[in-house]
This record gives C-alpha cells, structure tokens and sequence, in this order.
C-alpha cells in the first residue's frame, strides 16, 4: 500500500483526541495527505456502522468511502465539541440512511421513544440455567454466522444501537450524539436490543451446544458466570 | 426495594453498564441470588454481548482498507 507519511503524523502516545486535533489542524493548513491518517483508525467503526443500517457488504463500503469523503470536504465544519470519531460515523450513519431512503426499501418500523420499559413488552428468552460458550468457540463459522443471523433480525434501529455501544465500545452519550438521539432513547433501545439478542440466542446455543462446542473441554465446575 | 422478574428484565441493561444506583443495584442482587431464571438471563445476555463484541464475529471486506484509501487518494490528488 502506497505510503501516506504517517511518519509526519502526532507522536505515539499522545490521546485520540489531542491526536486528532493536531491532525486536523494540519490537514486545514494544507496537509492533505494527512487525513489517510486522521481517519484510519476509524475505518472499522465506519464500515460497521454503515453495515448495521445496509445490511449488505457493498452498499456498506460505498457508504462507508463516501463518508471519507464528505468528511474531507466538510472538515472545516467540524467542531471540537464532539470528537471526531463520533462526527463521523455520525456522517456514516445519514449517509446509510439517505441511501436506504432512495432505495425505498425503508420499512416502517417503531419509533416509540418511551422511556426504559419496565413492564414488559420485550421480555427474554426464559431459562432455567447458562452454561457459558467460550470465546474460543468462535474459531466455529457455525456460531459466527448465528451471531450474525441474529443481528441482521433486529429492526435497524436496535440494530445499529447494538453495534455502536456493543461492537464499537462507543460510549452511551458518543451513541447518542452519532445517532442524534438522546441518550434515554439510546439506553432503551440497548435494553431492547439486547433482550432481542438473548431471546433470539439463548436457546439455539443452549440447544446447539453439544453440536457447536463438542470440540471444547468442559468447564465443569468452573463454567458459570 | 423489591423487584420483580419483570423489574429486573428492564434494568438488566443498564445493570450491565454500571449504570443503577446503590439501592437498585442491592436489590437487584438479592433478586439474583435468589432468581435462577433471571441469573441465566443475566449470564446468557452478558455472554452473548461478549461474543458478538469479539472481532471474529464481524470481519471486514477483503480489501476494504486498500479501497478506501485509494478513492480517498484520489479526491486529494484531484482537490491539488
């Protein structure tokens, strides 16, 4: 891969944000070569972002690069308020979402905003005891492509929820402001998202276990969380 | 404070996150000690969320980075 001076760029341990102010300060100055740089370590966050709301590999990357470049030509609007991580994926996610609208494949789907349910509606999968499936079982494509499956159920807007908070680690407040929601709105759809995940997961590894995991040494006695 | 099964399915969330305060967290303790239903939830939930966070689970595109990098090359080259 073509070098893009990364050698110029801020010094090594210096925090994301000093690290992105710097950068940005610089591209503005006339560094372009720069923002290969500034936007690196968000690539992946971008593409999964994208991807919680498209659904499919291409149109995920399309979004994902035309977002590079909005950003590029938008980076002077940017405002050190927000961090830059969460200015762009806020981009991602418009853009994945302009692009649904013009597919007119948008399905309607609930926007109830209340506040965390407490009295039901979204209730778990009900079970009596969890033995615990070992991160080692995701050598499996089986459990891999499971995983996957359930999250590609979920309604978009649990889904890509699930993916900034879960997946990407964004903070509840990062979530909010990438997705302009507030962050009430965030944790209800979290909670929402992931009684989902477990309604839809627990029992099909629970009852897949022998089959997916036969291969792992049991944790007699030492397995639970 | 006394919880619920159906109390505690809609803090489990924000139990997971640290996010309750002292009293809630007390009382939604008592309820798991107690809750073998809601422990396996509590537990299959966090596990779950362990394994979908895991970069095995979600891979990117081959190429993906190679892709992004050459568009990008090229808008800077034709803003020049």
């Amino acid at each position: 891969m073509a070098a893009e001076a990364p050698s110029t760029g801020p010094a090594a341990g210096v925090s994301p944000a000093v690290r992105d102010a710097e950068l940005i300060a610089r591209i503005l100055l006339g560094e372009r070569e720069l923002f290969h740089e500034l936007v690196r370590p968000y690539e992946k966050s971008l593409y999964f972002a994208t991807f919680s709301i498209l659904q499919n590999e291409q149109d995920a990357e399309d979004a994902a690069q035309e977002t590079v470049l909005k950003a590029l030509k938008n980076l002077r609007n940017f405002r050190a308020e927000a961090k830059f991580s969460t200015w762009l994926i806020s981009i991602a996610v418009n853009d994945a979402r302009a692009r649904l609208r013009h597919a007119r494949v948008l399905k309607f789907e609930s926007v109830d905003e209340t506040p965390p349910d407490e009295d039901g509606g979204f209730t778990p999968s009900v079970i009596s005891d969890w033995r615990e499936v070992p991160l080692q079982a995701l050598e499996r494509k089986e459990l891999r492509e499971l995983l996957q499956k359930a999250i590609a159920c979920l309604p978009e807007i649990y889904r890509e929820v699930l993916l900034l908070r879960d997946v990407e680690e964004f903070s509840i407040a990062e979530a909010a402001t990438a997705l302009d929601v507030s962050e009430g709105v965030v944790k209800t759809r979290l909670l929402r998202a992931r009684l989902m995940m477990q309604k839809l997961l627990a029992p099909q590894l629970a009852s897949k276990r022998s089959g997916l995991f036969g291969l792992f040494p049991s944790r007699a006695g030492g397995s639970w969380f | 404070m006394v919880l619920n099964c159906k109390h505690m399915w809609g803090q489990i969330s924000n139990y997971i996150e640290g996010d309750v305060d002292p009293g809630l967290r007390e009382a939604i303790e008592k309820h798991l000690a107690h809750c073998r239903h809601c422990a396996a939830v509590l537990d299959s939930t966090r596990n779950i969320l362990v394994l979908i966070a895991d970069d095995r689970t979600f891979e990117l595109p081959v190429g993906y980075s190679g892709r992004l990098h050459a568009r990008l090359r090229e808008e800077i080259a034709s803003r020049e």
